[in-house]
């Protein structure tokens, strides 16, 4: 009897999560699998077939719009990291208190608003006629107006900016939970900063690194709107193919297949990055 | 007692036989094309609502062949557009003509549209708002730009603007002395026009300053100075002349574009007397030069540009003369399935480096 009670209780409890699941993520996936395997060979005609999937492999155009992605997104997780890391240290270890708090809502305020807007503040900052153009000028650096925006400087500056709270966050959490005394004994048996960084911090923090590049890559390769933004004319990503396909080109067969090339392939970006590095998600989503 | 009663319920009746004939119009439109003041004015008159969602001709299709032509009453693609989209994915219902009050329109645009819109004897589409493609130009900055391909000249690098669209591959084909409207039946014979076109596209890239998408960001770029000469729609243009008069719109030597609206119901629309009654409403003369003085273009309505404002009026004529409109290239129908070839040519220039 009481077996039967907890299995209803646990029954209920997965509900809302298997719900979602299905309804939102399997069910739209399913959907957008069948629409990639239809070919269309003529008006209303369609044919059963991996043609739209061999498009992207056939035409250089779509494999290297993916991967200039791909290693564009690489670059912007691997900058994050590398601005995130120090700040995260700095928040965790060298504040208290009030202090503490404080810096930690100054990473966030910036996300209280929609990325769009952040998106056209960069806009202003980075456009010729902008702040930056303008304070260089005034400081006679430059002589003419300079143009900072639609290029890739102008999309990794974008994508390091709107992904720095998703860096931030899992490495405080982490950092947070490593004891001072372990520093300190570090430093009594008189190891340099360098190899307490190497021997003790980084590998106590690896499982935050971890997640934070996972949740940076990912977003940066699934960003539509900084790299098309800021990116202007330069700006080739994979999903403003995915979006022109979609939208303009009314070929939604195509359209699907990239968005099922992308989920695939971004997978095996991350998997190998985790095989590489010798970590599991397990042991990163299991702290 | 009783003599209450039965008003009460005559009034009652009254008000639900109101309420089921006022309707919601979901309306699927440009910016400008449904201003505040004419809703306002539709409402108070017919009791109709109107929703107004803005888009663009491709989101148009999109949304609509997503919900295979439900979500919206009325929607306003280009003509072109029509009879190509219901083929493909029959997601409009043919328009009853004995519900339009046909004496409102142009007799000769109403008669171009509908002959552009059928589909199998059935019309699809009546005219709305018509204007054109063309250069919008710093005539300070930019003196010789008169012709498409002068964006293309090695002394605007920098400070030049078009989309990644189908009438920018359209235009450079006319600009290079091609006729690519001669070519739409013969995919062969397109694709060698999109071959050139999609070349000098790209050796123009270096010229680009961005590509724009939105009407505000031309027009802000025009503004700032950072672009001295764009393609870009008229209205834009003489928006821009009535702040800075450096600034105008410049029909250009090979021909404007020109492209007309239309009103088509879509084939799961809920509310179609709203819709006709929309239609009747807005191709009133006074209504359409309501419309013209927001959106900046005018209207297929017969004697509708006789209320617009001289500024603008002046404007128009400065930038047609009567060759210049002679000259205009009308969108014909897109065939089904030659969009595609486009596409993949506006994917390699967007690639290109």
């Amino acid at each position: 009897m009481s077996k039967d009670g907890s299995r209803l209780g646990l029954i209920l409890l997965m509900a809302p999560l298997l719900l979602w699941l299905v309804t939102l993520i399997i069910l739209p996936h399913i959907g957008l699998f069948v629409v990639s395997l239809s070919e269309k060979v003529g008006v209303r005609t369609y044919e059963t077939g991996f043609g739209n999937y061999a498009v992207f492999f056939t035409e250089p155009l779509y494999w290297n719009t993916f991967a200039r992605t791909a290693y564009m997104s690489i670059m912007a997780t691997a900058l994050t990291l590398l601005i995130g890391f120090p700040v995260a240290y700095y928040i965790a270890k060298l504040t208290r208190g009030r202090s503490k708090t404080t810096l930690f809502l100054m990473c966030l305020i910036p996300f209280w608003v929609s990325e769009l807007v952040r998106t056209f503040g960069w806009m202003i900052l980075l456009r010729e006629t902008g702040v930056l153009s303008s304070f260089l000028q005034y400081l006679g650096v430059i002589n003419g107006p300079v143009e900072f925006l639609y290029n890739d400087f102008a999309i990794m500056t974008g994508l390091v900016y709107t992904s720095m709270l998703f860096m931030v966050v899992p490495l405080v959490t982490t950092l947070d939970s490593l004891d001072d005394s372990l520093i300190e004994a570090g430093y009594d048996l008189g190891a340099s900063s360098l190899s307490i960084l190497r021997e003790i911090i980084i590998p106590h923090a690896m499982p935050g690194i971890v997640s934070g590049c996972i949740v940076v890559f990912m977003l940066s390769l699934g960003n539509y709107l900084t790299p098309i933004l800021l990116g202007g004319k330069d700006s080739l990503w994979f999903t403003g193919l995915i979006y022109s396909q979609f939208i303009t080109r009314f070929n939604w067969e195509l359209g699907s297949a990239f968005g099922f090339l992308l989920l695939g392939l971004s997978s095996v970006i991350v998997f190998a990055a985790l095989k590489l590095t010798g970590q599991s998600l397990g042991k990163t989503m299991g702290r | 007692m009783k003599t209450t009663t039965l008003l009460s319920t005559v009034a009652v009746l009254a008000l639900s036989s109101m309420a089921a004939q006022a309707e919601t119009l979901r309306l699927l439109t440009w910016g400008g094309y449904a201003p505040e003041a004419v809703i306002a004015q539709f409402t108070a008159e017919t009791g109709h609502t109107v929703e107004v969602t803005k888009s663009n001709n491709e989101e148009m299709i999109a949304k609509l062949r997503a919900t295979n032509g439900g979500g919206f009453d009325l929607a306003q693609p280009s003509q072109d557009r029509v009879s190509g989209a219901q083929e493909e994915f029959g997601i409009y219902k043919p328009m009853d003509q004995s519900k339009l009050e046909t004496s409102l329109f142009i007799p000769s645009m109403l008669e171009a549209t509908k002959t552009n819109t059928t589909l199998n004897g059935e019309v699809y589409g009546v005219p709305h708002v018509w204007g054109t493609d063309g250069l919008v130009v710093n005539t300070a900055l930019a003196p010789n730009v008169k012709d498409y391909k002068d964006l293309c000249d090695p002394a605007m690098a920098g400070k030049v603007s078009y989309r990644v669209k189908r009438p920018t591959l359209i235009a450079w084909a006319f600009s290079m002395g091609k006729d690519p409207f001669a070519a739409y039946a013969d995919p062969v014979a397109y694709q060698a026009i999109l071959d050139e076109v999609e070349a000098a596209l790209i050796a123009c890239k270096a010229n680009v300053k961005t590509y724009w998408d939105g009407g505000d960001e031309i027009k802000n770029l025009l503004r700032s100075g950072e672009v001295t000469a764009a393609m870009a729609w008229d209205t834009g243009g003489w928006q821009l002349n009535a702040e800075m008069p450096e600034i105008t719109f410049v029909a250009p030597a090979s021909g404007a574009l020109g492209w007309i609206d239309t009103f088509v119901i879509p084939a799961r629309g809920r509310a179609d007397e709203a819709a006709y009654a929309w239609i009747n409403f807005v191709m009133r003369p006074e209504i359409a030069a309501q419309i013209t003085a927001e959106a900046g273009n005018f209207t297929a309505s017969l004697g509708g540009d006789a209320g617009v404002d001289d500024a603008l009026k002046a404007r128009y004529q400065a930038s047609f003369p009567q060759e210049a409109i002679d000259n205009i290239k009308w969108y014909p129908t897109v065939p089904a399935g030659l969009e595609t070839l486009e596409g993949a040519a506006l994917d390699r220039v967007n690639a290109a480096n």
